[in-house]
């Protein structure tokens, strides 16, 4: 497993695991990571962009920069763009392979189900499904190109 | 404001219902989500433990004890259900899953052999989802063309706009008694003359109309209505639909297969009477016969109680959250049932749900399965508190509180 990519989900579990299961705490650290995650323009918050299976809006970009896949991601609603800032943080700057063959085992872990429902959690997976599918774009182009 | 001061005893009443003592994220849960689901009291819950520990068996053809046991307890829900919403005969009341099932019902069953191309059928503008597809569906299987009232900015159907879509072509009228979104009540007594002056049939979803215990099928002329047990203290799965004889009877079974038939041959079969022609398979017995509990629930109660103790919920309400700074009202319509639909300016609802529901708070967010009305008030959903009789001020006053810590983190 890519070392960075693994430390990163660690460091997420460790960090909510001090906020002990409470949830307006939860609620309020995953609303202040998404304040610190930059805004799409504009032209990137168009329908092209948008995360199929989520509530509430999610808009995300991804390009690929020294093999390595930049992710953008952003949401109408100030939770959910909390929540896309961590996987935009686990994800993003990972190289293809990483993304599609290493395990996200961090929302497992940090209990998302109980911290978004059941419902919220399918939005949370469609989100990954998105960016492997980016992953698996990319490195299908490598493939064509080599 | 106390809500011992009121005309309810609501203490005694919250005491029958044992899913609102407990604590959600730490704190005392107020289920303010009662237009989705209503909770059960204690009442209901038993009816469906006993029947499963002393009455359980087949209903209608069993001629054990157990069996005439289920019938008669099965037969009982729907005498008072015939009682609840004031039909003829009890045959005019036939069991569903729920208004989604009964409003399907009449659809395929009578829709798709009255109605042909050119047909027309109308709607309004704040129908919910299932008082819209299965027109839709109906439309595509017979080339029917579905028309749509629209719908004030206050919430209210356009009358004039209603008028104007009545023609000779119009064969159903269909139209939601209470919105779900908004809490609007529709005249639809006065929307059914006007479809039976053009010669159409008026179908009513009665669905959040029947918590509050004020259908009357025989005042409103309706020539259907279809509500859910759920919504009215029962329980999930159940629901009612009301037919006219003269319309049942002329109408083909919805499903075949036993019970509804009356006899069976390869040569040919012959079909039950109303109502169980359209009660095919063995039906949810357990939650037919709670649902007479949760009927004998609100008639204990006394529904002209209810809806009064309701309206002091709905009023309470609305001048206390009409004070929140950013407040924005969904529905200010003359006459309303107990529902708030807002917005707050500058949050999303699913921002505010979810922070409410960490504060202990239910409430529903979103479009509230009816998008066509969310497009025409040009909005993406809506936060709605919805009250039930076991509901207090107190609790009115903990939401309040609770949306300004949340407007402040936002401002």
């Amino acid at each position: 497993m890519s070392e960075s990519l693994k430390k990163i989900q660690e460091e997420i579990i460790e960090e909510f695991s001090m906020l002990d299961g409470d949830m307006e705490m939860t609620i309020n650290y995953i609303m202040e990571l998404g304040e610190k995650l930059d805004s799409l323009t504009d032209e990137e918050r168009i329908d092209d962009n948008i995360v199929k299976g989520c509530q509430s809006k999610v808009w995300m970009t991804a390009r690929q920069e020294d093999n390595k896949i930049i992710f953008k991601a952003d949401s109408n609603t100030a939770i959910t763009k909390g929540l896309v800032s961590i996987l935009v943080r686990v994800l993003s700057g990972q190289t293809s392979e990483a993304i599609l063959n290493q395990e996200i085992f961090f929302p497992d872990k940090i209990g998302m189900n109980r911290f978004i429902g059941t419902q919220r959690s399918n939005g949370f997976a469609s989100m990954i499904k998105q960016m492997k599918i980016y992953a698996l774009a990319f490195s299908a182009k490598k493939t064509s190109q080599a | 404001m106390d809500s011992t001061t009121s005309l309810l005893n609501v203490r005694a009443i919250r005491e029958q219902f044992p899913v609102l003592h407990q604590n959600v994220n730490g704190k005392p849960l107020v289920y303010f989500d009662n237009a989705a689901t209503s909770q059960t009291p204690n009442s209901v819950i038993k009816a469906l433990s006993d029947y499963y520990s002393k009455d359980n068996a087949n209903i209608h053809r069993g001629i054990h004890t157990l069996a005439e046991r289920a019938t008669t307890a099965y037969e009982e829900t729907r005498i008072a259900a015939q009682a609840f919403i004031n039909s003829r005969e009890k045959e005019e009341i036939i069991f569903t899953k729920g208004t989604t099932e009964g409003l399907n019902l009449i659809a395929q069953s009578y829709g798709r052999k009255f109605l042909k191309e050119g047909d027309e059928i109308i709607v309004s503008e704040m129908e919910h989802h299932s008082n819209i597809v299965p027109w839709q569906m109906l439309c595509q299987q017979t080339g029917a063309k579905l028309k749509v009232i629209p719908v004030t900015d206050e919430g209210e159907i356009n009358m004039e706009g209603y008028r104007n879509l009545l023609s000779e072509k119009t064969k159903i009228v269909s139209i939601v008694y209470i919105s779900n979104s908004l809490g609007t009540i529709n005249p639809v007594k006065e929307m059914g003359q006007m479809a039976h002056d053009v010669g159409a049939i008026m179908i009513v979803d009665g669905a959040q109309a029947a918590p509050h215990g004020n259908i009357d099928v025989k005042d409103l002329n309706c020539d259907f209505l279809a509500m859910s047990a759920h919504k009215m203290y029962g329980t999930t799965g159940v629901g009612l639909l009301y037919g006219k004889r003269s319309l049942l009877e002329k109408m083909d079974p919805y499903q075949g297969g036993g019970e509804m038939i009356n006899e069976v041959s390869f040569s040919g079969t012959t079909y039950n009477d109303i109502p169980y022609k359209f009660e095919a398979g063995t039906p949810n017995i357990a939650d037919v016969i709670a649902l007479k509990k949760a009927m004998d629930f609100m008639h204990d109660v006394g529904i002209s109680n209810l809806q009064a103790y309701e309206t002091e919920l709905l009023n309470y309400g609305t001048e206390q959250l009409n004070q929140l700074d950013g407040f924005i009202p969904v529905g200010v319509a003359k006459k309303k049932a107990s529902v708030i639909s807002f917005n707050i300016e500058g949050i999303h609802p699913f921002d505010i749900g979810m922070w409410l529901d960490a504060k202990g708070i239910a409430v529903r967010t979103g479009h509230h399965c009816t998008q066509p009305l969310m497009d025409r008030l040009q909005i993406e959903g809506t936060v709605r508190a919805s009250f039930a009789v076991y509901n207090t001020v107190e609790e009115i006053d903990i939401l309040k509180t609770g949306l300004e810590e949340i407007i402040k983190k936002f401002r």
